[in-house]
């Protein structure tokens, strides 16, 4: 008896080297260790055996049928696994087939451009605040200082709803509005539409955007308007941006002055964008003019304050290159996909 | 302002190079648009003397000269211009002579006749039309005098020359003059500014024996002064004369016009000159016109008058509308032989009504608009006369009539130091601060305070009149740049109003659904109604018009978006774009009067698709899931049949918990077709103010179920007629607590459905809190769920 079951014992290990089939190995276990399987028949055939001999024997046969048992469940595992890889190789995938098209929607450049504008004022404690966009002749001009023959009133520059109501050709307005109704420290900025009796051409449009800032407060000099605005020039074009405040003049500041940024293509060595100058002309800005300030009847004694107000459209084309601002009101989803 | 370089140096000493001129410009507050250089690009170009002019024999309008250009023979050079003059000089281009723009001369035949070289006109060396001397604008440049035969032509005549075109604001006519940037110049180079001569050597005879002057309307001129010069002899200018004009983009025209342009420019005081033969009585009147008064002006043009338009009279009529223009009956002639030169303070405001009225607009004109100087006058009727004189055009009379009813005052205003300081944000000292103001020629007085000043500037300075004017002239004379850079010491919290936020929100979620956003004019054209079917009397038909629009197309404010919408899906659906998802939010005007006297402004939503298999469900499931993430609760949707703009079928009012959003629809296939849109179109508005309202974003946690749901499906044979929604909510309000929630997941409609009828298929999710529920429990619930949908729309259940 232990001859035979040294000879399963080595059959069946002949076996497993052969055998390549998940079948074929449960086969093989059916025929060793099923009910009418060999080692099972050998070991219901210990009961003739003495006593002893049973031990002993039984203790080989456990061990033989263990062993066999351990082989087949490596070999198992082996197929398994070869399976598996089989499995594999056939659902491999081209990867570098594209993926399954997912779209999210594109802002359009000109709310994006006042969103960067926003955040970057934002982060400077400033609010945003919102005006109409069909405004008062007061609040437009009056307010703001502009004489009562101030040449950008004629029904040439200006867009008229009546004699005392326009579609308002500047976001100033709404520094009147927010001095009219805020006490001071006053830290806002302003996005909207502005209008001007401008024929579309590819640098002029009837309608456009600005976004206008004004702080007030006890102690605001023009170097607060410097660092601020210099600050917001670092955040929105490269903190390699440097600013030139050049004197100019607005009838609702002084000393008024517009802010030139080394040009964000070629970093002030000159080039078609900026002209050859190295400079970008970005913004207008000055020291709030004391009649506007007492249009909120603030005491200008005590108080001062600055303004500032940027043409969207100007900065969304120098960055991004559009060369034709009627491209913005057009929408067509081929230029406003390329903003993603 | 076009400032010639080498003439600004005869009023101060400019050492500095053209770019370095600038750049100081610049930053003291001269703004500069272009840099002109003239007289370069030109080379071989020399002083020709025609000796001969032959008729070319195959041409009648081509002569063949002979032109001495300094060399051993002269030079074949055939010419196509009619003012060809023997004897005269002109510049001679020849052979591999380039000129302006980078044309090269060679050696040419025309018609058989061989040319070695051209004459050139003005044009042709690199002047603009308009500035080409009257005497040969339509030819070659004919030059009088006598000049050294093949000289350079461009050094002979100093043409070089750099041309700074300055940007001058409004507040600042004063520098609408070479003396006002020479002024500049001088105080920001820290140069002496000289000014020009005015004293003539001889005089003879009186101007107050030709001429009086009396001032009807003081109010609109100020101040009228006048001069007289005799024996006037109408020439060309000088050479030196002509160029300035040219280079400051004036045209000369004869001695006598050039002289009172050239002193315009130098003072900034425009001067007229009459022919005093045409002056009847010897008088001149400031008076206004009478209404309706006919006026030919010195263009040939006859134009009416109205009684609020200044005009110089004589005795008897009419002979200049003042500011603006003069008259053709007092215009200056070739055998003018006496001249009035008038230099006048007129109204501003009033010449700019006149110039408007008429159409009619000077230079002249544009510098009374601004407003200008009254002491200047009696300056610039000087500096005319000392011309005349230096140019040997006439002889002038003595003294002038100058009448200046009321003289301005010099006015001083109070300045501190320390405000200026306070202000910009600086520490200088009041010393520098009177160091800056005396370079402006202002004059300053320190008080005993040792802070204030008192400070007068020179009274062409119209635009300082209070303290902060002077602080902006320290800021830009101590330097713009010059300033520290700090940061405002204010403690705020920086904030959006809700409405903003919402309108962001919505924005992120939308963006995020794959719609892109647009930006169109809040300013449209009243057809987008009609092309949407908006009925008569509708409220969006309440427009607010323009008074004065671009055109038609852009002349009413928007009441709605959807036109926009449709005409943007329109243009893209035309350029071949197959799908398209895009929503705008903007503003849209309704013509009621708020408690400011404004309109009402109202902020709406517009979303629209087509293409890529989307359908009225697509753009509703949008429309779903935005409002929830809103917090817009209880929305709903109901039929809409009669709105003109879309599918009669597939339209639904929009409204949450009552209160109406907007609509939602397939756009009919007329208003489609109006806007050129091949594709069916699904367009959504919802007003987004009512949206604001609506919104409650609060968020308020809901445990998570503990026992098991008990899902029920169902189908319903139901007629076509009976809304989905119904059914749901039926099912809802049967279901009662039990009932978790109820989905459709299926619509059948086909085989073994009858026509007319439809199969809808729902799952009815139930479930308790606080238990596993029973079979029976739900069976019971069911059954009167089943009832109920029998009972109201004979619904038959279907095997599943």
């Amino acid at each position: 008896m232990q001859t035979q079951l040294k000879t399963i014992l080595a059959e069946a290990k002949a076996q497993l080297e052969k055998i390549q089939t998940m079948a074929e190995t449960e086969e093989l276990r059916i025929r060793l260790l099923g009910k009418k399987g060999k080692l099972t028949e050998i070991l219901r055939s210990m009961g003739s055996l003495s006593p002893e001999e049973r031990k002993s024997f039984g203790q080989e046969a456990n061990a033989a049928r263990t062993e066999i048992e351990s082989l087949l469940e490596e070999k198992f595992a082996a197929m398994k696994e070869a399976q598996k890889k089989l499995k594999f190789k056939a659902e491999r995938i081209d990867v570098t087939e594209p993926g399954v098209p997912v779209k999210l929607g594109v802002q359009h450049p000109l709310t994006l451009t006042i969103d960067e504008i926003s955040k970057v004022f934002m982060s400077m404690g400033f609010s945003v605040v919102e005006g109409p966009e069909v405004e008062t002749v007061f609040n437009n001009f009056d307010a703001l200082n502009a004489g009562p023959n101030h040449p950008a009133r004629d029904l040439t520059d200006t867009f008229y709803i009546t004699d005392d109501i326009l579609l308002r050709t500047q976001t100033s307005p709404v520094q009147v509005r927010t001095l009219m109704k805020q006490e001071p420290p006053i830290m806002v900025i302003s996005p909207g539409r502005c209008f001007r009796c401008d024929t579309p051409d590819a640098t002029h449009s009837p309608m456009f955007h600005q976004v206008e800032g004004l702080v007030v407060d006890e102690g605001i000099t023009m170097a607060d308007l410097k660092g601020t605005l210099d600050a917001f020039a670092k955040d929105m074009f490269g903190s390699d941006a440097r600013t030139k405040f050049r004197p100019h003049h607005f009838p609702f500041t002084e000393p008024s002055a517009e802010m030139d940024v080394t040009c964000f293509k070629c970093g002030g060595k000159g080039c078609r964008v900026c002209k050859g100058s190295g400079w970008i002309e970005i913004l207008g800005c000055g020291m709030v003019h004391p009649n506007v300030l007492k249009v909120g009847g603030l005491d200008t004694e005590k108080y001062t304050g600055f303004a500032f107000g940027m043409g969207v459209e100007r900065i969304a084309m120098l960055k991004y290159g559009v060369e034709d601002i009627r491209l913005f009101y057009e929408n067509d989803m081929r230029f406003i996909e390329q903003f993603k | 302002m076009l400032v010639p370089v080498n003439w600004l140096k005869e009023y101060t000493d400019i050492t500095v190079n053209t770019q370095e001129f600038c750049d100081g410009m610049i930053l003291s507050g001269s703004n500069l648009e272009t840099v002109e250089h003239f007289g370069g690009g030109i080379e071989k170009v020399v002083l020709g003397k025609i000796l001969s002019a032959e008729p070319h024999p195959d041409s009648d309008h081509l002569s063949v000269c002979m032109v001495d250009a300094g060399e051993a023979e002269p030079l074949q050079i055939v010419c196509g211009a009619p003012n060809v003059k023997v004897g005269a000089f002109a510049p001679l281009a020849l052979q591999g002579s380039k000129l302006p723009g980078g044309i090269t001369i060679k050696k040419g035949k025309l018609r058989g006749v061989e040319s070695f070289g051209m004459l050139c006109s003005a044009k042709e060396l690199g002047y603009e039309d308009k500035v080409v001397p009257v005497a040969h604008k339509d030819g070659i440049w004919i030059l009088e005098g006598e000049y050294t035969p093949g000289a350079d032509f461009v050094k002979t005549m100093e043409l070089e020359e750099d041309v700074v075109d300055f940007e001058i604001t409004p507040n600042r006519p004063d520098c609408l003059s070479m003396l006002g940037m020479a002024r500049e110049a001088a105080a920001t180079f820290g140069t002496e500014l000289r000014y020009p001569d005015t004293q003539c050597e001889a005089v003879k005879g009186n101007t107050a024996d030709y001429i009086g002057v009396e001032i009807k309307k003081p109010e609109l001129c100020r101040r009228y002064a006048a001069r007289v010069v005799t024996d006037v002899k109408i020439q060309q200018s000088p050479w030196w004369l002509q160029k300035r004009l040219m280079h400051s983009g004036v045209r000369p025209i004869n001695n006598i016009v050039d002289i009172t342009n050239y002193v315009m420019l130098e003072y900034g005081q425009p001067l007229h000159a009459f022919d005093i033969r045409n002056i009847k009585a010897g008088k001149i009147v400031v008076d206004t016109a009478a209404e309706g008064e006919l006026f030919t002006t010195l263009d040939g043009v006859e134009r009416t008058l109205t009684s609020d338009m200044l005009l110089i009279k004589d005795g008897e009529r009419g002979v200049a509308i003042a500011g603006v223009m003069g008259g053709l009956n007092s215009e200056i002639e070739e055998d003018t032989t006496t001249i009035l030169f008038e230099a006048a303070n007129f109204n501003g405001d009033s010449v700019r009504a006149t110039s408007k009225k008429l159409g009619l607009r000077t230079e002249a004109s544009s510098r009374f608009e601004k407003g200008i100087d009254p002491n200047l006058a009696e300056a610039a009727a000087d500096r005319a006369c000392r011309l005349v004189e230096l140019l040997g055009a006439g002889n002038v009379c003595g003294g002038s009539v100058d009448c200046y009813p009321a003289a301005a005052e010099p006015r001083a205003t109070a300045v501190r130091a320390s405000r200026i300081n306070h202000v910009l944000g600086i520490d200088i000292p009041a010393a520098e601060m009177e160091s800056y103001f005396k370079a402006l020629e202002m004059k300053v007085e320190m008080t005993a305070d040792g802070d204030t000043m008192m400070v007068t500037p020179p009274s062409v300075r119209q635009d300082l009149l209070e303290e902060v004017d002077y602080v902006e002239e320290v800021a830009r004379m101590y330097g713009y740049d010059k300033m520290p850079v700090t940061l405002p010491k204010i403690s705020v919290r920086s904030k959006k109003s809700d409405k903003q936020n919402l309108r962001d929100l919505a924005r992120e979620s939308l963006l995020g659904m794959g719609l892109n956003e647009l930006q169109t004019y809040s300013f449209v054209s009243p057809k987008g109604l009609d092309m949407i079917g908006i009925p008569e009397g509708s409220e969006k038909r309440k427009n607010i018009r323009l008074i004065n629009p671009l055109g038609e197309e852009n002349s009413v404010m928007r009441t709605l978006l959807t036109p926009n919408m449709l005409e943007v899906l329109g243009r893209n659906y035309s350029r071949n774009i197959p799908a398209a998802k895009a929503f705008e939010i903007g503003n849209t005007f309704l013509n009621i009067t708020g408690d400011d006297g404004l309109p009402t402004e109202e902020d709406s939503l517009v979303m629209g698709i087509y293409g890529d298999k989307a359908d009225f469900f697509t753009l509703k499931g949008y429309v779903e899931e935005l409002m929830r993430k809103l917090g817009v609760k209880n929305i709903a949707f109901e039929t809409e049949s009669e709105a003109a703009a879309y599918h009669p079928g597939r339209c639904a009012k929009v409204s949450a918990g009552g209160t109406f959003l907007g609509l939602i629809g397939e756009i009919h296939p007329d208003v489609q077709d109006r806007y050129g849109i091949g594709t069916k179109t699904y367009v959504c508005e919802l007003n987004f103010n009512r949206i604001f309202e609506a919104s409650d974003r609060s968020i308020y946690y809901k445990p998570l179920p503990k026992y098991p749901a008990i899902n029920r499906d169902i189908a319903l044979l139901l007629n076509e007629t009976v809304p989905a929604g119904d059914v749901m909510a039926a099912i809802r309000s049967e279901g009662g607590a039990l009932l978790e929630s109820v989905a459709l997941f299926d619509v059948y409609r086909g085989k073994q459905v009858p026509e007319g009828q439809k199969s809808a298929a729902f799952t009815l999710t139930y479930r308790a809190p606080d238990r596993t529920l029973k079979d029976e429990e739900v069976v019971k619930v069911h059954e009167k769920v089943l009832k109920r949908l029998k009972e109201e729309w004979e619904a038959v259940l279907r095997e599943m």
